[in-house]
């Protein structure tokens, strides 16, 4: 009777043996289908929704009239990247032919004028767009760096203590919301009246421009690295006190690497900001990068100005972007968490 | 001499009103390399004391006496080994207790504080684990770690709050012979919190129950003079062990009997709404609907004595 029983429980399994083979193929083919359909849409749907969006602004670009033509579509502005990319590169070439010709003459001066010395005679090319993107660059990181400089340790301080952080809360508040181009002239000022000195490290118009970027990019920063060190885990704190480490040891060694991914997230959106900030400061300061350049675009009033704004606004777009994966990656490499937040 | 006393000590939070006290008349004496374990419910206020005895908190009554001297803050002489481990966990195991060795011996010379972790990281047996994170690192391993951080300070006392009750049972019992073997090994003044009588019996010298809080107050000390080493297995069969288990567990339980047990718990229901058909509408679709129990949000059950 048990036998029989045992029977019967085994036959169906023996009836849908020939099923099982086909369960791991059913998996691989499920998990085949699972990765191409993560693939089109992490792939694809950007592709998609890029080329939907060349479309429409080629569409709009047809119909749209200004005073000077009509709109560029993405394959004018594309042309205008490759003049501009192209220009650099020819400006280049003449610079190092004009440093040839310049040393062949120095030669023979100095033959023909034993004795006397040649004039340093420098290249006086206009900057090209790549140097302009340079000079961007450049303005935005002194600006974020002494952002940060300022940021981080009062960060630090705020957290630390509530007195202190009651008594710098009233500024950060009033100043946070104040728009670079409140800042500029009044940075403007400050920078031709306190900085003359006789051999000059940096432009006025650079100057100016980073510390706006600096005084409206280090508001994330200091928020961020106060709420960091304020919410750190007071188990944390225990440890300090239980080994009784000093103040600076207890900063150092514990608090600043518990703030850490709070202090990056500040850091990032900083930059972000700065790197925002900077296009108008630029504008107005005269300093030689890209918000100069679409300044300069704008007032020279070509029929191929918009196009050439254009190409700044992409690339404003793009670096910006490239910025913030650069602080994000540095994230990883710091910070114990790796980068969650 | 008591190397550790504590005399009437009490303490409570709160403000005025609504203050809760937590511990109160706690008398306590702890010999110089004695292991006395500390028995009570979650809740009663043993990391309190623990805390009290660290000196992360000041006491609001009575006095704490450690060799002689009152106790105001932390020291370096009390290594403590909390509940929930505090690794930090930017550091690798061997930075960990480099940390606490670095805090105490400054002046070492490196080589040597590097031989000194080592040798801790070998006496818990996480040699293997020594490169690792906290968080690459099982809740057994973690307590080791802290219980090394603590050892490696060469602390004159060391305080265990609950040390092993977040793990599981094996782990925990492999934990408890590794404190017994360590213990025994080099015999430091112990004062351990814990919620499980057998650990206390297995372990100390001498366990003494906490009554149930608020106010929550140490009952009689009991002497465990069942010798060592203690074979877990075979202390089930010492009918002094079940004695002094008896003993332990009656009173933590006559203490909370005295309570009035009450439990509030939150309600989280799905969030429908319900709609009261007997009643008539004011105007289109609008009804008052009836309260919901979610909306009371919490709930009292309450037991007598």
């Amino acid at each position: 009777m048990t036998h029989e029983a045992v029977n019967t429980t085994v036959q169906p399994v023996a009836e849908s043996a020939p099923v099982v083979p086909q369960k791991p193929r059913k998996h691989a083919e499920l998990r085949m289908t699972d990765a191409l359909r993560r693939l089109l849409s992490n792939m694809g749907a950007p592709l998609v929704s890029f080329a939907i969006f060349l479309f429409a602004w080629s569409q709009i670009a047809e119909h749209v009239k200004v005073n000077f033509g009509s709109i560029p579509g993405p394959l004018a502005v594309w042309h205008q990247g490759v003049i501009l990319w192209d220009e650099h590169w020819a400006e280049r070439a003449k610079e190092a032919e004009f440093y040839k010709d310049l040393a062949k003459h120095r030669a023979e001066f100095l033959a023909t004028h034993p004795g006397q010395t040649f004039p340093d005679i420098k290249y006086s090319g206009p900057p090209t767009y790549l140097d302009q993107i340079c000079t961007s660059l450049e303005t935005v990181f002194t600006g974020f760096l002494i952002g940060s400089l300022i940021a981080v340790p009062a960060g630090i301080l705020c957290g630390l203590s509530r007195t202190i952080h009651n008594a710098f809360n009233p500024f950060i508040q009033i100043f946070k919301p104040v728009s670079p181009l409140a800042w500029l002239p009044i940075v403007m000022i400050l920078v031709s009246a306190l900085y003359n000195p006789p051999h000059p490290w940096f432009e006025k118009a650079f100057l100016s421009s980073a510390i706006t970027v600096a005084m409206c990019s280090l508001w994330p920063t200091l928020i961020n690295t106060a709420l960091g060190v304020a919410s750190i885990d007071k188990d944390y704190l225990n440890v300090a006190r239980v080994l009784k480490l000093g103040w600076w040891k207890k900063t150092w060694r514990i608090v600043l690497p518990s703030a850490l991914p709070y202090i990056f997230t500040g850091l990032r959106l900083s930059l972000g900001v700065g790197w925002m900030v900077l296009i108008a400061a630029e504008m107005l300061a005269q300093n030689p990068g890209l918000g100069k350049f679409v300044w300069d675009m704008f007032q020279n009033g070509s029929s191929d100005t918009l196009a050439q704004i254009m190409v700044a606004v992409f690339t404003i777009g793009i670096i910006g972007f490239a910025l913030d994966r650069l602080m994000l990656l540095l994230q990883r490499l710091v910070s114990y968490d790796g980068g969650k937040i | 001499m008591a190397y550790l006393e504590l005399k009437n000590v009490g303490k409570g939070y709160g403000v005025n009103g609504r203050r809760t006290e937590v511990l109160r008349g706690i008398n306590l004496e702890v010999k110089n390399g004695e292991f006395v374990a500390i028995v009570g419910f979650s809740g009663a206020g043993k990391t309190t004391l623990i805390s009290l005895i660290a000196g992360l908190i000041q006491a609001d009554a009575g006095s704490l006496l450690l060799n002689g001297s009152e106790i105001t803050g932390p020291g370096r002489d009390r290594g403590v080994v909390f509940q929930n481990y505090s690794l930090l966990p930017w550091l690798s195991v061997f930075e960990n207790i480099l940390l606490a060795v670095e805090a105490v011996n400054p002046n070492w010379p490196a080589e040597k504080k590097k031989e000194h972790v080592e040798k801790f990281i070998a006496l818990v047996n996480l040699t293997p684990a020594r490169d690792k994170r906290p968080a690459e690192l099982s809740g057994g391993m973690r307590q080791r770690v802290s219980v090394a951080r603590a050892l490696a300070m060469d602390p004159e006392i060391l305080l265990l709050d609950e040390p092993l009750s977040a793990l599981d049972a094996l782990t925990r019992a492999t934990l408890q012979d590794e404190i017994s073997r360590i213990w025994q090994e080099d015999k430091k003044t112990v004062v351990m919190i814990t919620n499980d009588p057998d650990e206390g019996i297995l372990l100390a010298d001498r366990i003494i129950p906490l009554s149930a809080g608020p106010s929550a107050t140490l009952g009689q000390p009991i002497e465990i003079d069942i010798p060592r080493p203690r074979d877990r297995k075979e202390l089930n069969h010492v009918p002094r062990f079940k004695e002094i288990r008896r003993e332990v567990i009656e009173f933590m339980l006559h203490s909370k009997g005295a309570q009035h047990a009450a439990v509030s718990k939150k309600l989280v229901l799905p969030d429908i709404q319900p709609e009261d058909l007997s009643v008539p509408r004011i105007s289109m679709g609008a009804r008052h609907p009836p309260v919901r129990r979610n909306e009371i949000k919490e709930e009292n059950v309450e037991v007598g004595p």
